[in-house]
């Protein structure tokens, strides 16, 4: 595909492969986790593995808002749905999120239940005047980056004093899954993670800043480089891991400065805060509970919250006892280690949160990066 | 009851239950309406079916039904496509289509002048591509029953003699050649689909492409060891179906691979794979390398081929993987889409 576009430039990536070739001690493995699905997608999507030396590994974290949504929350959306009285606003790649038993809100849309795919909260908005004699709920979910907009949305309503609307909440925060990668009760369980430093997510920074991942860096002694989507973003910065970890450094780095600030955007985190609080705990795909990792509307907007408005039940379904999605998410497993990767478990039929997104660390390896299994098989 | 009409009020009027009962209402309907936009000898004649003479060679056929949302659309119309599909899928065999049918699924409220643009456009597409629209249906459905129109259109051609395109001929070394740019019909209707707008106006590539197919066959002959168009499921979907007939695998280059920057941008912004992306006026061809060169001039002087290029080529591989070099440097799997196509959400 032909772009001019000065992000992928293939000239200065092969510069930076060598850069990063050079500047790496062969003696030591580096191993960065990079926690947003964006990043996974463009690692894949380029064949960045390719570009890297073999004791610089990457591993995908859990950062996918689909992938870390648990079959119980999706379970609670298609019971919402099928009430009558209902239509169910969802973004598209929510619809084959699998709930329990391979249930699904596609499943549920061709039985019947009135479940409608927008593409934005402005879109819910407009069913609710549409449909003044339906109840409209947006399913919302996402990272820090996509909880403005449901605050704006929120607000909306309220200024057209809708009264047929409401959100289901499932937005959840970065920093607390981070820190429960590094620190939960399973890694007793699953072996130790061996990370030496983060890539931090870009689109989530603009809005809560840097300033969150310093605690990181600190109190954990792991450098973080907040990095863009683009190719040569990446690369850039893990030669700036890179650097830090040959320097015993471990520091916050923005590697997006075109975008991110340290304090990130005021305006939004204020907006954010007035609406939200947070959950004690949520449940992620793949990491189990995690203590305040979640968010809800506040008591004072309990007329917009439609887990208040429809009493709906906290329903939790266990992930399949083989899925190795935890191990994978830490870093400690790869998604060729699982036993049911690519046999009872594909994108077609996911069983784990891994699986679920294509973003998800083991639906990336499955459509991009299948073929390097075979190639290392051969080789060895 | 409302009052029968005695003429079709194209402007004002619309489908109803008793167009599709039989009726005098049906057969005004038929003849005031499709026979005018497809007007031909064998219609004119007023049969159930029409009877055509068969040339010489073997015969191909094909049928496809089209469910499209949008029914409109920048660059075309369900009509326009549905001849160009059907033609399409008889030329991908090397074939010279002949004749269609057309079959319609009419939702009761479906306006008639938009039933008269479409049909229009079908007779306009045909009389392009040489085809006549020689026998068909109509069917009324109550509302609700039908998403507007459905139409399900047939076709039969004749391949020359000598010519037998088939995904067993490939071999390892050949050429795999692409008419034009990736993409378009599929971010075209997305574009109306979500009310997204775009700055440039993406048009479909709904075309048909048996003039195309004519040129390559003259100038590359048996040469050409398969033909397909990459429309549902995109060039991604295509040539890992080949993969598995063929038991090859591909080798591709991304940056051969042609896309309008509108194209990529909105697929960009929309979480898509331009691979993934359905083409309605493109195709593949997949040809022994020492013929490769001829077709690919042919192609690029039809005006259906300007863009085309020689994208990559077939390889040994047991897994019968399409993988692909990416521009960036690296190197990635092109698989087939999993389920529907979905836009992401971040
Ligand atoms: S392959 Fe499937 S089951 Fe195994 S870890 Fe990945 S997502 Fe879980």
């Amino acid at each position: 595909m032909k772009y001019a576009d000065e992000f992928r430039d293939k000239e200065i990536a092969l510069g930076l492969a060598k850069t990063i070739r050079a500047e790496t001690d062969p003696g030591r493995p580096y191993r960065f986790m990079e926690f947003c699905g964006g990043h996974t997608h463009a690692i894949s999507r380029y064949g960045l593995e390719d570009m890297l030396p073999d004791n610089v590994r990457m591993i995908h974290g859990p950062g996918c808002p689909v992938c870390v949504l648990p079959a119980g929350r999706i379970d609670m959306a298609i019971r919402l749905a099928e009430r009558s009285e209902i239509i169910l606003c969802v973004y598209g790649d929510l619809m084959r999120v699998p709930g329990s038993q391979g249930a699904s809100l596609l499943k549920a849309k061709a039985r019947g239940a009135d479940i409608r795919m927008v593409y934005s909260t402005i879109d819910a908005i407009r069913i609710a005047e549409d449909n003044p004699e339906r109840e409209i709920v947006f399913f919302a979910i996402g990272f820090e980056t996509t909880t403005p907009p449901t605050a704006v949305m929120i607000r909306l309503a309220e200024k057209k004093q809708l009264s047929n609307f409401s959100v289901f909440c499932n937005h959840v925060l970065t920093p607390p899954a981070m820190q429960n990668i590094l620190e939960s009760p399973d890694i007793r369980n699953i072996g130790r993670v061996e990370i030496d430093g983060f890539v931090g997510p870009a689109h989530v920074s603009t809005i809560i800043g840097t300033a969150p991942y310093e605690f990181f860096a600190e109190e954990f002694g792991k450098p973080v480089v907040i990095s863009g989507f683009e190719p040569l973003d990446m690369m850039q910065a893990i030669l700036m891991l890179v650097r830090q970890v040959n320097e015993n450094r471990h520091e916050v780095e923005n590697q997006y400065s075109r975008a991110v600030t340290r304090d990130g955007n005021l305006r939004a985190k204020e907006e954010v805060s007035d609406i939200f609080e947070l959950r004690d705990q949520f449940e992620w795909r793949g990491l189990g509970p995690v203590p305040y990792s979640g968010l809800k509307l506040k008591r004072a907007y309990a007329r917009y919250d439609a887990e208040v408005r429809f009493g709906m039940n906290e329903l939790c379904v266990d992930d399949n006892p083989a899925c190795e999605c935890g191990a994978i998410l830490r870093g400690v497993k790869k998604p060729v280690d699982c036993k049911l990767f690519g046999t009872v478990c594909t994108p077609e039929t996911p069983m784990g949160s891994c699986m679920v997104s294509s973003e998800g660390a083991c639906a990336a390896h499955w459509t991009y990066g299948r073929f390097r299994d075979h190639q290392q098989r051969r080789a060895s | 009851m409302k009052a029968y009409q005695r003429k079709l009020d194209i402007r004002n009027g619309c489908v109803d239950l008793s167009h599709g009962s039989g009726g005098r209402a049906m057969a005004q309907l038929i003849s005031g309406l499709f026979h005018e936009a497809f007007g031909n000898e064998w219609l004119a004649r007023g049969n159930d079916q029409s009877a055509f003479d068969v040339g010489a060679g073997r015969m191909v056929m094909t049928t496809d039904g089209y469910v499209v949302s949008p029914l409109f659309f920048p660059g075309g119309n369900i009509g326009s496509l549905a001849v160009h599909g059907t033609v399409n899928d008889i030329a991908m065999a090397g074939a010279k289509p002949l004749y269609l049918s057309a079959s319609f699924i009419i939702e009761e409220g479906f306006r008639f002048a938009d039933l008269k643009t479409i049909a229009d456009s079908m007779g306009e597409a045909a009389r392009t591509a040489g085809v006549h629209i020689i026998t068909g249906d109509t069917k009324v459905v109550e509302r609700g029953k039908a998403d507007g129109l459905f139409i399900s259109t047939s076709a039969v051609g004749i391949v020359p003699d000598g010519l037998d395109l088939s995904a067993e001929n490939a071999r390892v070394g050949d050429r795999v050649l692409i008419s034009g740019t990736l993409g378009d019909h599929g971010v075209a209707i997305m574009s109306k689909r979500q009310n997204l707008a775009f700055e440039t106006e993406i048009v479909s590539d709904s075309a048909a492409l048996n003039d195309l197919v004519a040129r390559m066959v003259e100038a590359g002959g048996a040469g050409i060891r398969l033909m397909r168009d990459p429309t549902r499921g995109g060039l991604a979907a295509t040539l890992n179906e080949i993969a598995q007939q063929s038991r090859l695998g591909f080798h591709l280059v991304e940056e051969e691979i042609p896309v309008k920057p509108g194209v990529a941008a909105a697929c960009e912004l929309l979480g898509l794979d331009p691979l993934h992306v359905a083409n309605e006026g493109k195709l593949v061809a997949i040809v022994a390398p020492e013929t490769a060169g001829a077709v690919l001039v042919a192609m690029r002087e039809h005006p259906l081929g300007r863009d085309a290029a020689d994208i990559g080529e077939a390889v040994a591989d047991d897994h019968h993987f399409v993988q692909m070099a990416t521009s960036f440097g690296g190197g990635r799997i092109v698989d087939w889409l999993s389920g529907e196509q979905l836009p992401r959400i971040c």
